[in-house]
């Protein structure tokens, strides 16, 4: 059996009145690279907080690496890097100052070498005094995760890492959580790029503080039990509309030139698409795979319904 | 809460990395302070500013000032001098002394402001017409307070002896006067307003300044989002406290040093005492101001509310502690606020040290209220400081 780095139940937790975090058990496997999905405002955050001893959860329990969340944060603080959503190290500090801050707190032995380490692998180092606040998104986030990375963590929590970052810099940053994982470093991520999530090992899904689906990107397609048909042609805008009132068709979203049009109920779907068909002879339709978007606008849609 | 506080506090002797990551602190909060320019302007502002504004104050004529009595004689002719004394609501006689040293004592530490000596056969003097002496000690580390009073003892106790000797003895009423006062004012014998206010300076700038500094400490931190990450390191609160707190010590040490110098060499008010006791209770001073506003920074939501506590606490220790006004003339209610300000103390310390030339003995109640102060707010601030975002 896999050992789990990550392993809570029934994490909850309310600000006020208003539950942002209900309910939520997550397994994560040592040494993977799990995803953490969802929309803005869903609760990754506070999840993220929890679990590094950030915040208390209501209820629910579990352990971090091992470490009782809610009894052990010290030592969970001690083996795990936090790279915060928005950039949390000094801006009025150079980028070796705040290295070697980071060296210092977690007692690294020699904080001046690691930082010039860290700055090496950076690929800073002509840029080591300048401040933290200068630098561009990118490579803000880089150092942030440089300094997470620089006392050796055996687990990373990493809060939407690639927001606002340009396509080169986010597969940089992904090949080097790649590279991080083989080292056997444990890491969760969250995002809400769904690219992003066919490059996680395994994902996890959770709109409106519900933990809606998890396993291997294709077990969360295969879960949902979503039909898709693919169309492709022209004015598929006036088409979509159309489409959108037949009963049977749940979804219907354009990707670039093709509408996906989507329905959780196969005969339905089916039954519905062969209607449109014969009353539109200028379309090509073909029989396609659900993407994952595709299964987690759905997924964000029945909670919707249910709460409406 | 307060149980895993001190077992943290516990656990920190043995932990060898406290050094380390305090260490850590002090560096950072070093590196940051400097690039502050705006902070390092104050630094040297506010004392200059201060300096120019207060060092010129300030009048007022207050009562009822803590005296003692050392009377050697006790004919119906002494009660009268003593009545009439208190009378003038000047003096409040706090008791009776046996001997000049105690008198002497009692004005060293501040415990009374004023000693009046009536020599031994005063009565049979007076009405023999040999013209006895009445010694009045003043402590005029501060004039303004000490000045009226002084001024009104002379008139004071010769109407009460005319009205006593009249009678069989008039004739001695015709004499100009029966008796001398001897006056010694002690400390500042020319009365310079200045050797007051300028060592009550020291201490109501260091008040300003160094709770300015802390008290933006934590507030920071949170406002720019730095806390969220801090607060996932392995740090403790008491070891981001120091480190927050022990750069502006040094800070504190420059303050005092410009306006230690400015006092003596441009005002030219006297050291009498050690330097070196000064320096130390200062730097304790420091401490203690810099653990008060730290302590406003657990409490305050934002940068705004830290300030405006600071404001807050400001005040009553520049109004009440016997820097802006005499201390002995404030109401009782006032002086009992003012016991327990850091500054009253502080300014015992100081004008006691430069004026006095006392040592250390003469100010150990003062040099332990500060201690008690900056424990119980170091105390309070960990206490207060929030180890998650909840
Ligand atoms: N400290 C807080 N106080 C009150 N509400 C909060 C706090 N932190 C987060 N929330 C609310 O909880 C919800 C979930 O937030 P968050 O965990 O940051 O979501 P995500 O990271 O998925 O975008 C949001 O609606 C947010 O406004
Ligand atoms: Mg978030």
């Amino acid at each position: 059996m896999k050992e789990i780095a990550i392993d809570v139940t029934g994490l909850t937790k309310s600000f006020g009145t208003r539950t942002v975090v209900h309910d939520l058990s997550l397994q994560v496997p040592k040494g993977e690279i799990y995803g953490f999905l969802g929309p803005n405002g869903s609760g990754k955050t506070t999840t993220l907080r929890m679990l590094c001893g950030l915040l208390t959860p209501d209820s629910g329990r579990g352990t971090c690496l091992g470490y009782d969340i809610l009894t052990e944060s010290d030592e969970i603080k001690r083996n795990v890097g936090y790279m915060t959503q928005r950039f949390s190290l000094y801006t009025d500090l150079s980028i070796r100052e705040n290295l070697e801050f980071v060296a210092r707190v977690y007692g690294v032995p020699d904080p001046r070498q690691a930082a010039r380490e860290a700055i090496g692998r950076l690929g800073l180092s002509t840029r080591a005094d300048q401040l933290a606040g200068e630098l561009s998104g990118g490579w803000k986030q880089r150092l942030a995760l440089g300094a997470c990375i620089l006392p050796q963590p055996k687990l990373l929590l990493l809060d939407e890492p690639t927001a606002g970052v340009d396509p080169k810099a986010r597969r940089e940053f992904w090949d080097e959580i790649h590279n991080l994982a083989a080292e056997g470093i444990t890491v969760l991520v969250s995002t809400h790029y769904m690219d992003e999530a066919e490059r996680c090992h395994e994902i996890a899904y959770i709109a409106f503080g519900e933990l809606l689906a998890k396993g291997t990107a294709r077990e969360v397609v295969d879960q949902s039990k979503l039909s898709t048909w693919i169309v492709s042609g022209a004015d598929l805008h006036r088409l979509a509309a159309k489409l959108e009132t037949c009963d049977g068709i749940d979804m219907v979203a354009p990707f670039g030139t093709e509408l996906h049009v989507s329905g959780r109920n196969k005969r339905a779907l089916d039954a519905a698409i062969t209607a449109a068909k014969k009353a539109d002879g200028a379309h090509r339709w073909t029989r396609g795979e659900p993407s994952l978007e595709d299964v987690f606008i759905l997924l964000m849609d029945k909670p919707k319904e249910n709460f409406a | 809460m307060s149980a895993t506080t001190c077992n943290d506090i516990e656990g920190e002797r043995r932990d060898p990395g406290f050094l380390r990551r305090t260490w850590a602190m002090v560096v950072k909060e070093f590196v940051q302070m400097r690039r502050d320019r705006m902070t390092f302007a104050t630094m040297i502002f506010v004392p200059v500013l201060q300096l120019t504004l207060f060092g010129y104050a300030i009048n007022t004529d207050p009562k009822h000032m803590p005296a003692v009595v050392l009377t050697r004689d006790s004919g119906p002719l002494t009660r009268a001098v003593l009545a009439a004394l208190e009378n003038t609501d000047y003096f409040d006689f706090k008791e009776q002394v046996r001997d000049p040293e105690e008198m002497d004592r009692l004005i060293r530490s501040g415990k009374v402001q004023f000693g009046i000596e009536i020599p031994a056969s005063f009565e049979r003097d007076v009405r023999r017409g040999d013209r006895p002496a009445i010694l009045v000690i003043a402590d005029a580390t501060d004039p303004v307070s000490t000045g009226t009073a002084i001024s009104a003892v002379q008139g004071v106790v010769d109407t009460a002896l005319r009205r006593e000797l009249r009678g069989p003895d008039a004739e001695v009423k015709s004499t100009p006067a029966p008796f001398e006062v001897t006056l010694q004012r002690r400390y500042n014998p020319e009365g310079i307003t200045q050797y007051n206010i300028v060592p009550g300076l020291l201490g109501v700038v260091l008040t300003m300044t160094m709770m300015m500094f802390t008290a933006l400490a934590v507030t920071r931190e949170i406002e720019r989002g730095t806390m969220e990450s801090l607060l996932s390191m392995p740090i403790k609160p008491i070891e981001i406290m120091i480190g927050k707190i022990a750069p502006f010590v040094l800070i504190g040490f420059v303050q005092m040093t410009i306006i230690i110098s400015a006092a003596h060499f441009v005002f030219g008010v006297p050291i009498l005492g050690s330097v070196t006791l000064l320096v130390a209770l200062s730097t304790l001073f420091a401490a203690s101001n810099l653990a008060v506003g730290y302590t406003f920074s657990t409490v305050a939501q934002n940068q705004l509310q830290a300030v405006q506590m600071t404001f807050f606490f400001f005040l009553p220790n520049f109004l009440l502690s016997g820097f802006a006004f005499p201390f002995r003339g404030m109401p009782h209610w006032a002086q009992a606020i003012g016991e327990v300000l850091p500054l009253t103390h502080f300014i015992r310390i100081v004008r006691g040290i430069m004026l006095k030339g006392n040592g250390f003995a003469d100010m150990q109640v003062d040099a332990a209220a500060l201690l008690i102060f900056m424990v119980v707010a170091m105390g309070l601030a960990l206490l207060r400081f929030r180890k998650t975002l909840d």
